[in-house]
């Protein structure tokens, strides 16, 4: 994991020393509301329903026990004992205290952390696949570039006052578990014809009110001209995006409007004049794949015959194992998700003690490093296999063991109505209804992977629309309903979801719910996945019962 | 009048001349529109030249003439529209432009830092009262991560 080097540090902390004052400025009457806001999104915070939220990079999902630590006792001296993991590998807490704020961000500070550009019209925390460096079918590990492009991002005196925001996401492996075209910029290392990887550079993706799935701009780019690409697509975008509808301002207007082929000629005749000299050195990159360097595996780690007994001996360890834990590259070593997703939590929120219960767990079976997933939950990537017994007691003890993982009830989630001022319906409060609906898991097993995501509002910060079901509040007079799409998927057969019909009020969401995974059950071929069934069938014949009282 | 030019505070020596108005002795400025139009006048002026320049201006276009103007005043219609910050990067990054370059208008004085970053390196405050403020966030931080043109 990247340690931060005495320039990191002096950035983050100068960083905090300058918000400090910008705060007490504008408390004393000396920054308008309107100037304040802009300074305030740029270090991640907001003015919420009930009261500010305070959004925290996780850099690329990447945190270690110290920092998971520190986020507990912010929880717990800060908040109100507990945070939220986002869909972005960030973090969220719902209840600072505006004047605590610079306080939170210096705790941070000491730990290698801040809410730099997590939200405002900048360049957002960088994103990727949070079995990096660990999955089987990874052409290079991302977490080096993601880095270099962090800091590149961070702070960048052009390009800090776009139309809108600008997220890039970073895939190394074979399956797009990252979104990948579903943002500003999308970046694939692949391998060219002559053996050697580089970027395959997707442009124009994005969620929210228009989703649309990103365009490829570039088939391969060298690593060595990484920066340089990215800052000749920003200048393009910076100087041409739409400033006059924030609607319209994200790049995939731009790209849409102008025609992938005028776009990719401002880029390619930009970059082409700011391209040498600008490149990234090999010494650079290697320096920095030296700070991703894997832990020291025990050798004889796959000799361990217990956890092959253990899954015999018990059933409900065999499930969880599963569901909730993933193939590593070394042989004896499993990744092992923890489910933000309980029945009786809402997803993606975390306590402050199991926070600090994490922490131990993370520093006794997986080298002190864990990640955030974009589906809000949290993976200890590099678990021995016979230790995972013994964490799964304990995570269970936790309620982190909730063998959900890819399934129905691991929904991802917004805040909604409850916390956001942008939301037009309550999210939580239905994800809630449709678990305890769901409750008996050799149905949801059966079921099997299904992503259903649910987002409060059209902004779509649970990325509805790429849900396998989505659902999205919406305010009719004053009421809250709830569209629902089928089909959608963020993966490597990027879809997005179709409409089912007219939206349904929110007393009768579950039921929709559960009809559809009804349709399902009774009309799936053998093994056949519900995205592969809507793919084959469309959405007429769940149309035809979800809507069949009307 | 004074301004914030090489992180001193100095008399400001230019007027900016609206485009309906009579050009004036002296070291003056002029809309981009106006410079298109009466270059050849402004050409045969006594004293030092200078364009203003908005967001929605290009500078390719004024790219030719940058060896006749002596200053280009960003002039900010509002703090969000970040096309003036490549604006100064092509002046000095791609066309090499020596002069003064200038922010004028609703800038913020938190943004002076970005703006010295990107080869602004003079300072129209809003307000008297903000020199020193913007003297000082000129130094907000000592360390950078990207190549810019400071």
């Amino acid at each position: 994991m990247y340690q931060y080097n005495d320039k990191d540090q002096t950035l983050v902390d100068e960083r905090v020393a300058q918000f400090r004052r910008q705060t007490e400025q504008f408390l004393k009457g000396d920054i308008s509301e309107d100037q304040y806001r802009a300074l305030r999104l740029r270090n991640g915070l907001y003015i919420q329903t009930h009261a500010p939220m305070l959004r925290i990079a996780g850099p690329y999902g990447l945190l270690n026990s110290k920092q998971l630590r520190k986020l507990g006792h912010i929880a717990r001296n800060y908040d109100k004992n507990y945070c939220h993991f986002t869909t972005r590998q960030n973090i969220q807490f719902n209840w600072p205290k505006l004047e605590e704020v610079p306080d939170i961000l210096a705790e941070l500070a000491s730990v290698q952390m801040h809410a730099i550009q997590t939200s405002g019209n900048c360049m957002r925390n960088t994103t990727s696949d949070h079995l990096a460096g660990v999955c089987i079918d990874e052409i290079e590990d991302p977490r080096p570039y993601c880095e270099i492009i962090r800091q590149w991002t961070t702070l960048h005196p052009e390009f800090d006052y776009l139309p809108r925001k600008f997220k890039i996401a970073v895939s190394g492996a074979l399956h797009d578990r990252a979104a990948t075209q579903f943002h500003d910029i999308g970046l694939h290392l692949v391998k060219n014809d002559a053996g050697e990887v580089g970027f395959k550079v997707l442009v124009g993706g994005g969620l929210g009110r228009t989703p649309v799935i990103g365009q490829m701009i570039k088939p391969y780019l060298e690593k060595k001209h990484l920066l340089s690409y990215l800052e000749a697509i920003l200048r393009i975008y910076n100087l041409f995006g739409r400033r006059d509808n924030k609607y319209k301002a994200r790049i995939k207007i731009l790209v849409k409007e102008s025609g992938m082929d005028k776009f990719s000629k401002l880029v390619e005749q930009e970059w082409l004049l700011i391209r040498d000299g600008n490149e990234l050195s090999e010494d650079r990159i290697n320096a920095m794949k030296a700070q991703f360097v894997p832990p020291d595996y025990e050798p004889d780690a796959a000799q361990d015959t217990s956890f092959a007994q253990q899954q015999l001996d018990n059933k409900a360890f065999a499930t969880w194992v599963k569901y909730n834990t993933a193939d590593h590259k070394i042989p004896g070593y499993r990744a092992a998700f923890l489910s933000l997703k309980a029945p009786d939590s809402p997803p993606g929120d975390m306590t402050d003690v199991q926070l600090d219960a994490v922490a131990d767990l993370t520093d006794k079976y997986s080298f002190g490093e864990i990640r955030v997933t974009h589906r809000q939950n949290l993976i200890l990537a590099d678990v021995k296999q016979a230790d995972l017994f013994a964490l799964w007691q304990q995570l269970d003890t936790l309620k982190l063991a909730t063998p959900n993982i890819g399934t129905v009830t691991d929904m991802i989630c917004c805040p909604g109505l409850d916390f956001c001022s942008l939301a037009n319906a309550g999210s939580i409060g239905v994800a809630k209804e449709i678990n305890e609906a769901l409750d008996d898991m050799d149905y949801i097993h059966d079921i099997g992977d299904l992503k259903i995501n649910m987002s409060g509002c059209m902004n779509g910060c649970a990325h509805q629309s790429v849900g396998h079901i989505g659902i999205l509040g919406v305010d009719k007079k004053g009421a809250e309903w709830y569209q629902l799409t089928l089909g959608g998927s963020s993966e490597n057969e990027a879809a997005i979801g179709e409409r089912l019909g007219p939206a349904v009020a929110k007393d009768q969401v579950t039921k929709a719910i559960t009809t559809i995974l009804d349709v399902y059950i009774k009309q799936r071929l053998d093994d056949e996945s519900f995205l592969d069934m809507v793919n084959r069938v469309g959405i007429t014949p769940f149309k035809e019962q979800v809507y069949a009282d009307n | 009048m004074q301004i914030i030019k090489d992180k001193q505070i100095i008399d400001d020596t230019w007027s900016y001349i609206a485009d309906d108005a009579e050009l004036k002795a002296g070291d003056i400025s002029v809309s981009l529109i106006r410079w298109k139009q009466d270059k050849q006048q402004l050409l045969a002026h006594v004293g030092k030249l200078g364009v203003r320049i908005g967001p929605a201006d290009s500078v390719d276009d004024i790219a030719p003439d940058l060896k006749d103007i002596q200053l280009i005043e960003l002039d900010f219609p509002d703090f969000a529209d970040g096309r003036l910050f490549s604006h100064a990067w092509l002046l000095r990054g791609r066309y090499d432009y020596q002069g003064e370059i200038r922010a004028t208008g609703h800038y913020m004085p938190d943004q002076v830092f970005y703006l010295s970053r990107v080869g602004v390196n003079a300072f129209k405050p809003e307000k008297t009262e903000d020199m020193p403020i913007i003297l000082s966030h000129l130094n907000d931080f000592t360390v950078k991560y990207q190549n810019s043109i400071n």
